[in-house]
């Protein structure tokens, strides 16, 4: 049987990946990439360094820099996990969708799209999560103004 | 993989049981008849005596022994939505125990009285409490439990919480805190009682105070 990577082991291999940015030492592995190769640095955070367990994925409204998105995955065997980020940069709310590698994204996905407007192009079933269909707006955005008015109660 | 802008989609308004904030507004000024038939029966019954000379010394006395009835069986639904309801369970638990004033903990809106507003209404609940409370027969009355319900508290400047229950439903008293001991919705309860004991009519209530935001 095949020893789990460690966390050292996942570091040496993410040079594999050209354009992985690697963050400081420790746990969790940091890891930035550009958009265009989210989905592929996700295919090779799960077959290559085994993180095969999506736990979590949400956003960051930078307001002029734009939004980050942030996804953390872990390998269960190997006792680390990886967060990964990416800048869609000023202005861009598309990211490539993480569902066909990780299933688990699916659901995150659509609350990443109820709270920040992110279109996941590739998602199968876009839709909002947790607000009501009729929602106008993206409440997590820093844009959206506090006290926004919904009709009948306010 | 190209990453292209988004298109604008502007969804297309639900709430269609109210179409603005007048129409609502006035709904909430004065409880709408839900066509109680029982209840109009008995209030016409009701204004036929006290319009007639003397009449007052009929209905007085009948109105207090129904509001006396009224009032010792108030009988609360089960409904809880927050950490409120944590408290409101041990009000109605053995040690403050408000059996003894005849509120009995009802699992069914049909059967109750009284609803206890016991934590923070968001936007999307509101629709599912206005129809339990649709769901109580008249006379009905409700308590609004903790700052959450009565205005919001310190979610109110949230995107998701309604400003007050009293936007949703009318609400007899207001118990605050956050959340309100089981002492404060104990004396709540009593001021309840009170006010039910000068329940004149069925139907009427006061206009809400106005809001000030």
């Amino acid at each position: 049987m095949l020893q789990p990577l460690t966390d050292a082991d996942a570091r040496a291999r993410l040079a594999e990946f050209p354009d992985a940015v690697v963050g400081a030492a420790g746990n969790p592995i940091t890891v930035s990439v550009p958009p265009a190769k989210w989905a592929e640095f996700a295919a090779f955070a799960k077959d290559v360094l085994g993180c095969r367990f999506f736990s979590f994925m949400s956003a960051v409204d930078w307001k002029e820099e734009g939004l980050e998105v942030i996804a953390w995955v872990d390998n269960s065997e190997g006792g680390f996990s990886l967060l990964m980020k990416t800048r869609l940069g000023a202005g861009v709310s598309g990211c490539p969708s993480l569902v066909p590698v990780y299933r688990g994204a699916n659901w995150m996905e659509r609350e990443c799209f109820d709270m920040f407007g992110i279109q996941f192009e590739g998602h199968p079933d876009l839709r909002r999560m947790l607000l009501p269909e009729d929602w106008v707006g993206h409440p997590l955005l820093k844009s959206y103004a506090v006290d926004t008015p919904y009709p009948p109660y306010r | 993989m190209e990453i292209k802008r988004p298109v604008p989609v502007v969804p297309a308004p639900v709430w269609k049981t109210f179409k603005d904030l007048q129409e609502w507004e006035a709904l909430h000024k004065e409880r709408p008849d839900r066509g109680d038939k029982v209840a109009s029966a008995f209030e016409t019954l009701t204004e036929g005596i006290h319009s007639f000379p003397g009449g007052f010394i009929v209905t007085t006395p009948a109105d207090a022994f129904l509001n006396w009835a009224r009032k010792s069986s108030c009988w609360p639904v089960t409904f809880g939505l927050a950490c409120c309801a944590i408290e409101m369970m041990a009000t109605f638990a053995s040690r403050f125990d408000v059996e003894r004033l005849g509120m009995v903990p009802w699992a069914s809106p049909r059967h109750s009285d009284l609803m206890i507003i016991s934590g923070t209404v968001t936007i999307k609940m509101a629709p599912m409490l206005l129809r339990i409370y649709d769901q109580m027969p008249d006379p009905k009355w409700a308590v609004s439990m903790g700052s959450c319900s009565n205005s919001g508290g310190p979610f109110r400047h949230g995107y998701h919480v309604v400003k007050g229950v009293d936007r949703v439903i009318p609400v007899d008293v207001y118990v605050p805190g956050c959340p309100p001991p089981p002492e404060s919705l104990l004396n709540g309860l009593l001021l309840l009682q009170e006010q039910i004991s000068h329940f004149r009519q069925t139907g009427k209530r006061a206009a809400p105070s106005p809001k000030v935001d």
